[in-house]
């Protein structure tokens, strides 16, 4: 065994005052599988060091929620003994060493969560993003990573129902791959992860241990440099075949009974998976290393201990149900071992080939893990910049066309066709919509619906902002379809913490989501930090990633974005004043990067939500469609490109007056299609309601705005829909 | 009416083809892949998903399972069978229908719904379309490429075993309408005896308005006929 030195733990991410911590708390020198284990449990991906400070502020609770962070997902209680398990994850390092199976783990590792907590998945959403698609690698990483999803999800029959994708230079070097998942549960059938019962056996299921994700999680704790290709063998090689057996033997093991607590192997494999599970039911535990499945011969305690080999759970069985639980991994041919049982040492205790290999507290790994309060500094909102001049002689024409054509704005079904988006036959709203919908099996009224958004020029610009809007979108997005947004889940991409202006973005988006989490009900309940989000000293925009969820009570009521027929009239829900700095107008088409983000009152955010999910209770709407990025005018081009149905617009603006109505990034507006029958009824309702609105037009056969813009609907729809083509051919 | 819905590892289609099964009234029993029996059915349904993984060729492992000793025994004592995505995979794996199915011409999986032009509908899955009627039901698949030789082609033609091809809008059998190469168009194919039909379409997932579409009722409705 080699000896460990200072070096040693260095070379294994520890720093010098954290290796001097391990010597303290053990009052020895740890041997080569503790101090693995150490850096395993202490790196940031797992310990939280830098984030865990400040993730306390965030509002974890509603009259909803069963289980917020800090388990294998958080859970919400939709009504009828039936909850809603769901959480989000990163997988941003391995993708980009190596796309297929960084994102194929990624959609794996986040499945596990789900169905280790007894629950079904019924729904995956995503949100990538790349470097911009001159940069060399983009082609590549796009199409690997769009591959590793659908190969994953489609294989294990889990319907791929929605996400995001963004395309900006700042992630070149550290591209972005978070994956969502929902699972579904009866309320009194959910299963933890707390061990207990001295003398319970530990049993090990599913696929065997291999030599594969060694330190991934490590890796994930570190800045790229150069050689970031280098650390492919870090990366985890997924069996999408191997985990639909383990869900449905793990969901069949559920039924019976036999269970005390359930944990996937996921980051920092069998050791994160013990520890957190004895750490929560604070007893010590004991394994039996020789007793570990493994794919290769000769493995050490070390690669066994830090394999990140994927499609394995940990669970904690009542005594003498071994015979019962075994029966059923043999009939789904996976491995079932017996490796350890619970103890009263609250030690993690390693035996192999009759010796002990490693003693450590278990509070030493979990409790006594560092925690840093790292320096930030505040960043403020910036100043507005004069963008006049550059709006007077924009050419509106070719401004609309190079916004439909811009690969942020370009038709994503070139990616969402390679996801099976139907499995499941729940379904009920497709990809491309303001937010998925899908039905409670089962229950022929009842649905979930989940939208996944960040506008990281946002949170660039003014972190508290770019995270309040986060969230807000994702709220509007559940608004739009007519879902009661009930709670979030979030994952926060960020550079290096040790800088302080990137800590601040930390600090400032972290306050911003906490803000609108309180104001709108609608708490945090699971969530992942990635951070070191940087190459060679250049980090990405800071990304706060939000998945929202929310409860559709009858699902034949829902809305979509597509106008229904000609001659019917169109509103804005909400007020619009024209902001445009840090819009795709300034942003991606005039490359203006500087100024404010739009402002956010969250009190319009939730009387507008609330408005709008009333309009659609009283079925008084056709269509509707919230204002985000790109502003009305993108999406009333959505509404249209997607039903063929064109609008005329009256702004009754001139100039600039126009351009900023046009292309404005006000936040919490919704755009309604209303017929001429329920016109006055919808006004009073409103005007009751005391909700800002105004008549913009109508729908019609051909697009024209004022008298003097005209659009052939047909070859803008085109263009909308070339782009991904083109550029993947 | 009865059926067995067969159940592999990896199959994942097969919880919905129940459902759909039942919308119409037809009495649903799944059956393990290593069952050596399997109950008196009148119909026997192979699901869409990936059987085995699909690591080796798609379905080729199924068609070495225990219980598919026994569909072929129904095929031939002229049992109806129906073969949906992989289920049609493995039909041509086990021989019970001829070609095979290669990988997308793109290479690429494709989920989307798809024109279906009904070529044929003397079959006991097609009877309640009229012929000619283009259908709309979706496909969700990587190896959907059908592919059989010139005679095999010829054959199928003269004795109108293809019973579903890929369209467009317009009822126009084209390229353009070709989603994954497949030679002459071809979605669905059925047996000389017309009592086995493999499909690459999921009709299960068309069945209820609120999925997108009610085209896929149509094959389970002529089946209760």
């Amino acid at each position: 065994m080699s000896n460990v030195n200072l070096d040693s733990a260095i070379q294994h991410g520890l720093t010098k005052d954290e290796y001097e911590k391990i010597l303290e708390l053990i009052g020895r020198k740890p041997n080569i599988t503790e101090l693995g284990i150490f850096s395993a449990m202490w790196n940031e991906h797992c310990s939280y060091k830098s984030s865990r400070a400040w993730l306390g502020v965030l509002p974890t609770k509603n009259n909803r929620v069963i289980q917020g962070p800090g388990e294998n997902a958080g859970v919400i209680d939709i009504d009828d003994g039936d909850v809603a398990i769901f959480k989000i994850e990163s997988h941003n390092h391995p993708s980009y060493i190596e796309p297929y199976q960084g994102a194929a783990t990624g959609v794996g590792g986040i499945l596990r969560d789900i169905f280790t907590m007894g629950a079904r998945p019924i729904a995956n959403l995503n949100a990538i993003r790349f470097g911009s698609p001159d940069h060399p690698k983009t082609k590549y990483l796009l199409n690997g990573v769009v591959a590793g999803i659908a190969g994953y999800g489609n294989c294990i029959g889990v319907p791929t129902v929605g996400g995001e994708v963004e395309f900006d230079s700042c992630y070149d070097g550290n591209i972005l791959v978070n994956a969502m998942s929902i699972g579904l549960a009866k309320k009194d059938k959910v299963f933890y992860s707390i061990a207990s019962g001295l003398g319970n056996p530990v049993i090990y299921v599913g696929s065997k241990t291999g030599r594969d994700g060694i330190h991934g999680a490590s890796m994930a704790s570190q800045e790229f440099d150069s050689n970031a290709e280098s650390k492919k063998p870090t990366v985890q090689v997924g069996d999408p075949f191997a985990e639909k057996l383990l869900l449905e033997a793990c969901l069949e093991l559920m039924k019976t009974g036999t269970i005390v607590s359930i944990q996937d192997m996921g980051a920092a494999g069998l050791t994160s998976s013990s520890v957190e599970m004895a750490s929560k039911g604070n007893v010590g535990i004991e394994l039996n290393l020789n007793k570990v499945p493994c794919r290769e011969t000769s493995m050490t305690p070390y690669e066994m201990m830090l394999s990140e080999s994927q499609e394995r759970m940990l669970i904690v069985l009542k005594n003498g149900k071994e015979k019962e639980a075994e029966k059923i991994f043999k009939k789904w041919d996976l491995d079932f071992s017996i490796i350890g049982f619970l103890t009263d040492s609250k030690k993690l205790t390693l035996k192999f080939q009759n010796k002990t290999v490693c003693e450590i507290p278990i509070s030493a790994l979990a409790d006594e893990a560092p925690k840093y309060r790292r320096d930030w500094i505040e960043i403020n909102k910036p100043k507005h910049i004069d963008i006049e001049k550059k709006l007077i002689d924009l050419n509106l024409e070719q401004t609309i066309k190079n916004l439909l054509s811009h690969p942020n704005q370009a038709d994503k079904s070139w990616i969402w066709q390679q996801y099976d988006h139907m499995v499941m036959c729940d379904t009920a709203q497709f990809p491309g919509s303001d937010a998925a919908v899908v039905r409670i099996h089962g229950n022929s009224k009842k649905a979930i619906a989940a939208s996944i958004d960040c506008s990281p020029r946002y949170c660039r610009a003014h972190p508290y902002t770019g995270g309040m809007q986060a969230v807000c979108e994702t709220y509007r997005n559940l608004c739009s379809v007519g879902a009661e947004p009930i709670a979030i889940t979030n994952c926060l991409n960020f550079g290096n913490p040790e800088k302080p202006e990137i800590m601040g973005q930390f600090v400032g988006v972290i306050k911003g989501i906490a803000e609108a989490c309180k104001k709108l009900n609608y708490p945090v309940i699971s969530g992942n930090v990635s951070l070191y989000n940087e190459t060679n000293g250049i980090g990405i925009n800071p990304t706060p990633t939000i998945g929202g969820v929310g409860l559709v009570k009858d699902v034949s009521k829902i809305k979509n974005l597509k106008f229904k027929n000609e001659g019917n009239n169109i509103y804005i829900i909400g007020k619009t004043l024209g902001h445009l700095e840090q819009s795709i107008l300034c942003y991606d088409l005039l490359h203006l990067k500087k100024g404010p983000p739009p402002s956010i009152d969250i009190d319009s955010e939730l009387k507008n939500g609330l408005a709008v999910r009333s309009l659609i209770e009283k079925d008084l709407i056709n269509s509707c469609h919230d204002i985000s990025s790109g502003g009305l005018i993108l999406s009333l081009l959505e509404m249209s490109i997607s039903s063929k149905i064109g609008f005329t617009l009256n702004t009754n603006k001139k100039g600039t007056d126009r351009v900023k109505f046009l292309f404005g990034e006000d936040q919490s507006r919704y755009v309604i299609e209303v017929s001429n029958k329920n016109k006055d009824n919808l006004e009073n309702h409103l005007k009751i309601l005391d909700v800002f609105f105004e008549n913009i037009g109508h729908t019609s056969k051909k697009i024209s705005i004022d008298d003097d813009l005209k659009f052939d609907l047909k070859e803008l729809s085109k263009i909308n829909k070339e782009w991904f083509i083109k550029y993947n051919n | 009416m009865k059926a067995n819905v067969i159940v592999f590892p990896g199959s994942n289609c097969d919880r919905d083809i129940k459902v759909a099964l039942e919308k119409f009234q037809l009495k649903t029993k799944m059956i393990w892949h290593q069952d050596k029996e399997m109950p008196k059915s009148d119909l026997v349904v192979l699901p869409g998903g990936f059987s085995y993984g699909d690591y080796l060729r798609c379905g080729c492992m199924a068609s070495k399972s225990n219980i598919m000793c026994e569909v072929i025994k129904h095929a031939n004592k002229g049992g109806f069978i129906i073969g949906t995505c992989n289920g049609f995979q493995i039909l041509t794996e086990t021989g019970l229908l001829p070609g095979v199915l290669l990988r997308n011409k793109k290479l690429k999986f494709i989920c989307k719904y798809v024109n279906l032009l009904v070529e044929n509908n003397s079959t006991p899955f097609t009877s309640k379309y009229k012929k000619n009627q283009k259908i709309k039901i979706p496909i969700a698949h990587n190896e959907g490429n059908y592919f059989a030789g010139e005679k095999t082609l010829d054959e199928l033609e003269q004795n109108d075993q293809i019973v579903l091809k890929y369209c467009d809008e317009n009822s126009i059998v084209n390229n353009e309408s070709n989603p994954n190469g497949s030679c002459l168009n071809i979605a669905g194919i059925v047996n000389k005896k017309k009592n086995i039909i493999g499909m690459m379409p999921h009709p299960e997932r068309c069945v209820e308005s609120i999925l997108g579409g009610t085209d896929g009722s149509g094959i389970f409705q002529s089946l209760i006929n």
